[in-house]
C-alpha cells in the first residue's frame, strides 16, 4: 500500500513536468497552429539556463522560477517575430521543419558550449529530505513538484476564464475560425501567445533541474512523450493537456513499477487506445478542417 | 582481392622506398630502421560529440600528443621514428561510423596503431578492422569482454578495463566489506546485461545475494519508482549500471528518495570522474566504484595530470591516462624494434611486464591480450574533504592486478584463441 502511494507522487511529480510543457505546446497549437517541435529543446533551455544563472550570479532556485520562465518568454517573442511568423501563411510542414531544425540547433549550441556530461544543480535545503508519514518517506521535491505544478496549471487556467485575454486565446485555441469571424482579433495576441508557451516549457525545465541531469539532450526524449501527451488529450485542448500530463506520468510510474520493460511503449499503447476510441483525443473537439 | 593486396603492397612499398632515398636517415637514425611510408600514424577513434566526449573525446587526443613529445624528448636524438602523426576522428558511438573510419585510418591514413574506441560494438568493429588489416588496436574506451574473449585477435590489445574487472571490483570488494544483500538496477541493453551477470557472479562469489535484478529502459530519465522498488527490498546496497546522464538521473533521485539515512548505500558500475565534475560530489558523495586510475592518488600520478592540465585546463580521466600510456608503451616498442611493423610490435610486447604513470604492476598477457594493471575502489569524497577542484575521490583498497582482471583460462574458456 505504501508503495502503491509512493508510486502515484512519483508518477504524479513526474505528471508535472508533461502537464506544464504539455500546456505550452497546446496552447502553440491551438492559437497559431504551430506544431511545435522545439518545445523539448526549451524546456531543456529553462534547466539549462536555471542552472547556468546559479553558477555565473548565484541565481537561486526561487529566482529561476520567476526569471528564468521571463527569459524564455523573450526567446519566444523573438523567435515567433523572427522566423515562426513568415511561415504561418504556409503549410504547416514548414513551421515543423523550422522548429524542428532549431531544436537541432539548440541542442547543439548548449553541447559545444557546455559539453554533454551535464551541469550541477544545488536546490533550497527546505526542499531536499523527505517527507515522513508513518512509514511512508515521500521526497519532498517530488511533492513540492507537484504542489507547484498543479497551482501553474490553476493559474493558467484562471487566466484563461477569467479574463479577456485568456478569452480570446481559448476562443481562438477552441473556435479558431470562428472567433475571426467575430471580428476578433486574434493576430494581435499570436506572438505573446507564443512566448507564454514557451516560457511555461522553460518553467518545466526549471523545475525539472533538481532531479534529472541537465544535459544537451534532456529534451530529446521529453518531447516525444509531450506529443503522446497531447494527442492523448486532444490537440489544442488546455483541459486536456493538463489532465493527460498527469495521466502519462502515472502511466508511466505504474508501468515502472509492475511491468518496466513495457513501461515506455505503455504511454504508446494508452495513446493508440485514446485514438482509437476517441480519435480527437480525451478532450479534443471535432474538427472541421 | 589478392592481387589487389599485391599491388597495394607494391605501391606502399615503392613510396617507402622513394621516400627513405628522399628524406635519408633523419636526425640520429641509423637508417636500420623499418618504416612503412617513412613515419608511424597514431589513430584516436572515438566519441567527440556524444555522452562519451568529455570522458575521453578531444582530450583523449591531447593525452596521445603529449605521449608522442614526451617520447621526442626522451629520446632525442636516438629516436628511430622518422616521425610521428597523430590524426583523430568521431565515431559517433556508431558500430557502422567505426567501421569506415577505421578503414579509411588503416587504408588511406597510413595509421599503424588505432587508439581509444568507446563503445563496444563500435569497439567490435574496429578490433576486426585491425585484424583484418594486421594493424594494431589498442582499446582504451570499451568495456566488453569480447575483446579477450571470443573475438579476441592477435592484432588488439585491451587496455584499461573492462566488465569483468568492474564487477570484480565493486561487486566483490563491496560484499567482502560487509554489504551483503544487493539490488541490481541495469539499463536493458547489451552493457548493463553484460554487468548485470559479471556483478551477479561477482556478488555471489563473495558469498553475497542479489535479491533482485531490475531491468531499466535505455536511455530513461525517470528512476524514482525503480529505486523506490529497489528499496521496498530494504537491501545493504544498490548497484546501478547505468551510465552518463543516466546515471546523473539515477544519483540525483537517489539522493531525494533518503535512502542514504535508511542504511542503502549506492555502488556504481562504472563511473569516470568526469561524471562527478560535472554535477559536483554532494549528490555522489560515499558513493562506491572501481576506478582504473585516479590522478592524484600518488606523486607520479598527479605530475602528470598536471602536465595535462596545463594542456586541457581539467583532470584526467582514467581514459586519458590510459590513452597516453597506450602511446607511450606502442613508441617505445617501436622504438626498441626499430620497426612499426604490427608483427614485431606485438611480439615485443607479448608478455611484457611494464610499469608507467597509468600501468602499474601491468603486464601484456600474451594469451588473451589483456593488459593487466593495479585498479582501484574509490568512494566519492564528502563536500567537506574536498580541498581543490577535482579532488573528488578516496581511493578504498587497491586490487592487484593479478586479482583484478579475468584469469586468463576464462578468457580461453570464453573462446579466445591467439593460437601460437
Amino acid at each position: 500500500m505504501n508503495s502503491v502511494l509512493q508510486y502515484t507522487i512519483q508518477g504524479l511529480a513526474t505528471g508535472s513536468f508533461y502537464a506544464i510543457a504539455a500546456l505550452g505546446l497546446a496552447i502553440i497549437f491551438g492559437v497559431l497552429g504551430v506544431v511545435n517541435f522545439a518545445h523539448g529543446a526549451c524546456y531543456m533551455l529553462g534547466a539549462v539556463v536555471a542552472a547556468v544563472l546559479l553558477d555565473v550570479i548565484g541565481l537561486n532556485f526561487w529566482a529561476a522560477l520567476i526569471v528564468v520562465p521571463i527569459l524564455l518568454f523573450i526567446f519566444g517573442v523573438i523567435l515567433e517575430r523572427g522566423l515562426v511568423r513568415w511561415l504561418l501563411q504556409l503549410d504547416p510542414l514548414y513551421n515543423f521543419l523550422l522548429t524542428f531544425g532549431l531544436s537541432l540547433f539548440l541542442v547543439d549550441l548548449i553541447k559545444r558550449q557546455y559539453g554533454v556530461s551535464g551541469l550541477p544543480y544545488t536546490i533550497p535545503d527546505v526542499l531536499t529530505g523527505q517527507i515522513i508519514m508513518g512509514s511512508l518517506r515521500l521526497p519532498t521535491y517530488h511533492v513540492f513538484v507537484f504542489v507547484a505544478s498543479l497551482l501553474v496549471c490553476l493559474a493558467v487556467w484562471m487566466l484563461m476564464t477569467r479574463t479577456r485575454l485568456g478569452m480570446i486565446v481559448r476562443a481562438a485555441t477552441e473556435r479558431s475560425e470562428l472567433t475571426r469571424a467575430l471580428g476578433i482579433d486574434v493576430g494581435r495576441w499570436v506572438t505573446p501567445v507564443f512566448g507564454f508557451g514557451i516560457a511555461l516549457a522553460g518553467l518545466a525545465g526549471v523545475l525539472a533541474a533538481p532531479m534529472r541531469a541537465i544535459t544537451a539532450d534532456m529534451g530529446s526524449s521529453f518531447i516525444i512523450i509531450l506529443f503522446a501527451v497531447v494527442v492523448i488529450g486532444g490537440l489544442g485542448s488546455i483541459v486536456g493537456a493538463v489532465v493527460a500530463g498527469f495521466l502519462v506520468g502515472l502511466v508511466e510510474a505504474f508501468g515502472q513499477a509492475y511491468a518496466p520493460t513495457f513501461s515506455q511503449v505503455a504511454i504508446f499503447v494508452l495513446m493508440a487506445l485514446v485514438i482509437l476510441f476517441k480519435p480527437n483525443g480525451l478532450f479534443g473537439r471535432e474538427e472541421s478542417a | 582481392m589478392t592481387h589487389k593486396k599485391l599491388v597495394a603492397t607494391a605501391v606502399v612499398s615503392a613510396s617507402a622506398l622513394l621516400l627513405s632515398a628522399c628524406g635519408n636517415a633523419g636526425p640520429g637514425g641509423d637508417g636500420e630502421g623499418e618504416f612503412t611510408d617513412g613515419k608511424v600514424v597514431i589513430g584516436v577513434l572515438n566519441d567527440q560529440s556524444g555522452v562519451y566526449k568529455d570522458l575521453s573525446g578531444p582530450n583523449s587526443v591531447i593525452a596521445v600528443e603529449m605521449a608522442v613529445a614526451d617520447y621526442e624528448e626522451e629520446y632525442g636524438d636516438d629516436a628511430v621514428i622518422p616521425e610521428i602523426e597523430v590524426i583523430d576522428a568521431d565515431h559517433q558511438n556508431k558500430p557502422d561510423v567505426a567501421n569506415t573510419k577505421a578503414q579509411e585510418m588503416y587504408e588511406r591514413q597510413g595509421a599503424d596503431i588505432i587508439l581509444d574506441v568507446p563503445t563496444s560494438s563500435a569497439a567490435l568493429a574496429v578490433a576486426d578492422q585491425a585484424n583484418s588489416h594486421k594493424k594494431l588496436h589498442f582499446n582504451i574506451g570499451a568495456a566488453t569482454t569480447e575483446l579477450t574473449g571470443a573475438q579476441c585477435n592477435p592484432y588488439t590489445f585491451h587496455y584499461a578495463y573492462d566488465t569483468y574487472q568492474l564487477a570484480n571490483g565493486t561487486g566483490k570488494t563491496v560484499t567482502e566489506n560487509g554489504d551483503t544483500n544487493w539490488q541490481i538496477i541495469y539499463p536493458d541493453y547489451a552493457f548493463g546485461q553484460d554487468m548485470d551477470k559479471s556483478f551477479t557472479a561477482a556478488i555471489e562469489a563473495a558469498g553475497g545475494t542479489v535479491g533482485g535484478h531490475i531491468a531499466t529502459p535505455f536511455p530513461n530519465d525517470n528512476f524514482a519508482t525503480f529505486l523506490t522498488k529497489a528499496a521496498a527490498e530494504k537491501p545493504d546496497v544498490i548497484g546501478t549500471m547505468q551510465a552518463g546522464g543516466d546515471l546523473i538521473n539515477l544519483v540525483k533521485q537517489y539522493g531525494q528518495a533518503g535512502l542514504a539515512d535508511q542504511g542503502i548505500s549506492l555502488a556504481v558500475g562504472l563511473m569516470f570522474i568526469t561524471d562527478i565534475h560535472s554535477l559536483g560530489v554532494e549528490p555522489f558523495k560515499g558513493v562506491t566504484f572501481t576506478d582504473a586510475w585516479y590522478w592524484d592518488m600518488d606523486d607520479e600520478s598527479r605530475a602528470w595530470a598536471d602536465e595535462f592540465m596545463e594542456e586541457t585546463g581539467g583532470r584526467p580521466s582514467f581514459a586519458h591516462a590510459a590513452n597516453y600510456s597506450a602511446a607511450k608503451q606502442y613508441l617505445e616498442a617501436v622504438q626498441q624494434e626499430g620497426s612499426d611493423d604490427a608483427d614485431t610490435v606485438v611480439g615485443h610486447l607479448e608478455g611484457k611486464e611494464v610499469d608507467d604513470v597509468f600501468l602499474r604492476d601491468g603486464k601484456f598477457r600474451a594469451e588473451d591480450h589483456r593488459v593487466i594493471h593495479d585498479v582501484y575502489l574509490a568512494k566519492v569524497k564528502d563536500a567537506a574533504d574536498v580541498t581543490e577542484e577535482w579532488d573528488y575521490e578516496e581511493i578504498v583498497s587497491t586490487i592487484p592486478a593479478a586479482e583484478a582482471f579475468r584469469p586468463v583460462e576464462d578468457s580461453i574458456a570464453a573462446g579466445c584463441n591467439l593460437g601460437d
